[in-house]
């Protein structure tokens, strides 16, 4: 998951890294309120999770209360790559002397984490390290014995910090290094880290990801989370603990196991290349249980979205056997009623098939149509929407 | 033969009183693996009965190995308490830990992976959250069903694990020496690499299948060690060429992010190394039909 800037400062505050004051708005009266009370230069920053905000005109510099005001409503309700802004973030104005750039992040292919510094900052990240690999000092971090102050400062001369300030990005280092670990992110970036005029060291913007199979042992991790920004359907799905993506399609798409279901979602639209290029309207994953509650769960979100035409149900019965998978379709059926409007096109395979499949005949709901292959339900799934 | 397991292997079971450890220790029963007994610190001393098999309740890992010769550990524990498992099962030097466990926070692995490597990297990890490992005929420690696919000449390795039932069920009439899931976690023990490079020297071993799907570079980098040291044909697959940038497709680490980890670009990959790549399941189980024909 990822958090707002205004999220990642307030962690970074929790951690005592150094960072502004700044003040959450979402009207341009309280951005003015927030910039009299901050007092002198302010920034008014757009709240999206995207970068390139700058660029996009969603950071403004106001010099009083009434450029603030000026700078929200031309912000608020700024549409930028498709992120529509609601929030903004007020910051105190910083004197800048120079900028620099730092993350701690999980790296996959080693199986580890890595620390990215540059006495460059400012710019964006990829561009950086395309155009000067060399001012990017990528330094590996050991997951057992983390950022502690000498491995801070060999990452600081790494990076080529003049010696002056080696201590003092060090210490910030080891501060951000506590926010990686102490609320299991996969991702803290300070992009840029700056020198003040006044010599400080301050975290003036802040990326950071969390990972929410973590939430467990995070109770507060629930509230940084922007239901109002996600998918209505989404949502839905998540309450139910479905694992359900949003696309933009029309075949419904119900499956078993992660690597199944997004196998179902490239073999749908190949076959819709024949069908008017229909294209598969989600991702759900129901997991492997299966039972008639979560098909009925999941295929009364998929229902829910209009866009869908008709559904593709595609099931490898593998220790939930397919009799119990049809019998949950049965049911689900029923529990929807009259809801169920759109054609379902079931194929199972696996363990107990015959006795799944025949269930499913016998039951002879007059929306459900078996299909014997993956590639046959795929097809006719495919043909049913675009009918 | 077979690679990581065989039907020698004495397996324990972490979780063993557990619900899915008690369901799936039935299944592996089933399927003829010699599981040996479990570990629950809790229920020490106690027994667990399948079946007319009654089964031992160890205090800890060391203690299952003292006591039975185990030489796997299979864990089915909760997230929260996975790495102290896994941590628990290295430090008792167990050669094989097979960890099924879904929604372990991505640092505990990290740190459960250095862990393994500060300890000289003794135990191979499988997983986590992922289906373990099945040769065909001989023993099963995961949740794979083993009636399936029979044994045969098919080396399988795959993120996920019901497109391995998948795959296994399109080509059950050829059958499959290992068929092995490594898990679709960001970090995760045994890699597509390593199973590749056991299968090329397993020498009933004739053909791979390999399964892949978006996230991470894995693919590709299995794609430059098949070309520098794979002499078997491989087959490949990859799931998520229709999956949205920065969408989490059910699989921790199923993201597309930037142009990193897209389905096309690990594809060009495997045909750059000589593997065929089919476009869906069926079209993959036909490539290694013609494979296996042309042995």
């Amino acid at each position: 998951m990822d958090l707002y800037e205004y999220q990642a400062r307030d962690l970074f505050e929790k951690y005592e890294v150094p960072v502004l004051a700044g003040i959450v708005a979402t009207t341009p009266e309280e951005v003015r309120a927030a910039a009299e009370k901050l007092g002198g230069v302010v920034v008014v920053k757009a709240q999206v999770k995207v970068g390139g905000r700058g660029k996009a005109g969603g950071v403004k510099v106001a010099k009083n209360p009434d450029e603030a005001e000026e700078a929200a409503k031309a912000i608020l309700g700024l549409d930028i790559k498709g992120h529509v802004v609601r929030t903004v973030m007020v910051a105190a104005g910083a004197r800048i002397a120079q900028e620099f750039y730092f993350s701690v992040l999980l790296d996959r292919a080693n199986r580890s984490y890595l620390s990215l510094t540059s006495v460059e900052g400012g710019m964006e990240i990829e561009q950086l390290a395309v155009e000067k690999p060399e001012a990017l000092a990528r330094v590996e971090v050991d997951p057992i014995t983390g950022i502690d102050a000498a491995k801070a400062r060999e990452i600081a001369i790494a990076a080529n910090f003049p010696d002056e300030l080696v201590e003092k990005v060090a210490d910030v280092f080891v501060k951000l290094y506590a926010v990686y670990t102490g609320e299991d992110a996969t991702l803290v970036e300070v992009n840029p880290l700056v020198l003040t005029e006044e010599g400080d060291i301050v975290a003036l913007d802040g990326k950071v990801s969390l990972d929410e199979n973590a939430d467990f042992r995070h109770p507060g991790h629930e509230e940084l989370k922007d239901t109002a920004a996600e998918d209505p359907l989404e949502l839905k799905a998540k309450e139910n603990d479905l694992n359900y993506v949003k696309l933009d399609g029309q075949v419904g798409i119900i499956g078993n196991g992660a690597g199944l279901v997004m196998s179902t979602l490239d073999v749908v639209a190949y076959a819709g290349e024949a069908h008017g290029g229909v294209k598969p309207a989600n991702f759900l994953d129901i997991g492997g249980g299966a039972s008639a509650e979560v098909m009925a769960a999941g295929l009364d979100v998929i229902l829910g979205d209009e866009q869908v035409k008709s559904v593709f149900v595609n099931v490898f019965g593998g220790i939930t056997a397919c009799d119990a998978v049809a019998n949950g379709i049965v049911k689900a059926l029923e529990i929807i009623g009259d809801g169920a409007t759109k054609p379902l096109v079931v194929r199972l395979d696996g363990n107990n098939v015959e006795e799944g499949r025949r269930i499913l005949q016998e039951a002879n709901h007059p929306l459900v149509t078996l299909a014997a292959t993956m590639d046959e339900g795929a097809d006719k799934a495919a043909e049913l929407a675009n009918a | 033969m077979s690679i990581f397991l065989n039907k020698d292997s004495k397996v324990i079971v972490q979780g063993i009183t557990g619900g899915e450890g008690t369901k799936h220790t039935a299944l592996m029963l089933k399927a003829g693996t010699q599981v040996v007994g479990g570990v629950n610190a809790r229920k020490a001393g106690t027994t667990v009965t399948h079946g007319d098999v009654e089964l031992p309740v160890f205090g800890s890992v060391v203690e299952a190995i003292e006591q039975t010769g185990a030489d796997v550990s299979i864990a089915f524990v909760p997230p929260a308490f996975a790495k102290d498992a896994a941590i628990e099962a290295i430090d008792a030097g167990i050669p094989l830990l097979v960890i099924i466990t879904e929604g372990i926070p991505v640092g505990d692995s990290a740190e459960l992976w250095a862990y393994a490597q500060s300890k000289g990297n003794t135990t191979r990890i499988i997983g986590p959250n992922c289906p373990g490992i099945i040769t065909p005929g001989e023993s099963l420690v995961g949740i794979t069903p083993a009636t399936i696919a029979g044994s045969g000449p098919i080396g399988l390795v795959s993120k996920s694990g019901t497109l391995t039932y998948q795959m296994m069920y399109e080509l059950r009439e050829i059958g499959f020496s290992t068929a092995i899931g490594i898990g679709g976690d960001p970090i995760i023990g045994t890699t597509h690499i390593d199973a590749l490079a056991a299968f090329e020297a397993d020498p009933d071993t004739k053909a791979i299948v390999m399964i892949g799907e978006i996230g991470g570079d894995a693919e590709e980098r299995a794609a430059d060690f098949i070309k520098a040291n794979v002499t078997k044909p491989v087959v490949g697959y990859v799931a998520g060429f229709t999956a949205p940038e920065g969408k989490t497709m059910g699989h921790a680490g199923a993201i597309v992010s930037g142009s990193a980890g897209t389905a096309q670009a690990k594809k060009e990959a495997l045909e750059a190394a000589g593997v065929k790549v089919g476009k869906t399941p069926s079209e993959t189980a036909a490539l290694m039909r013609e494979v296996i024909a042309a042995l």
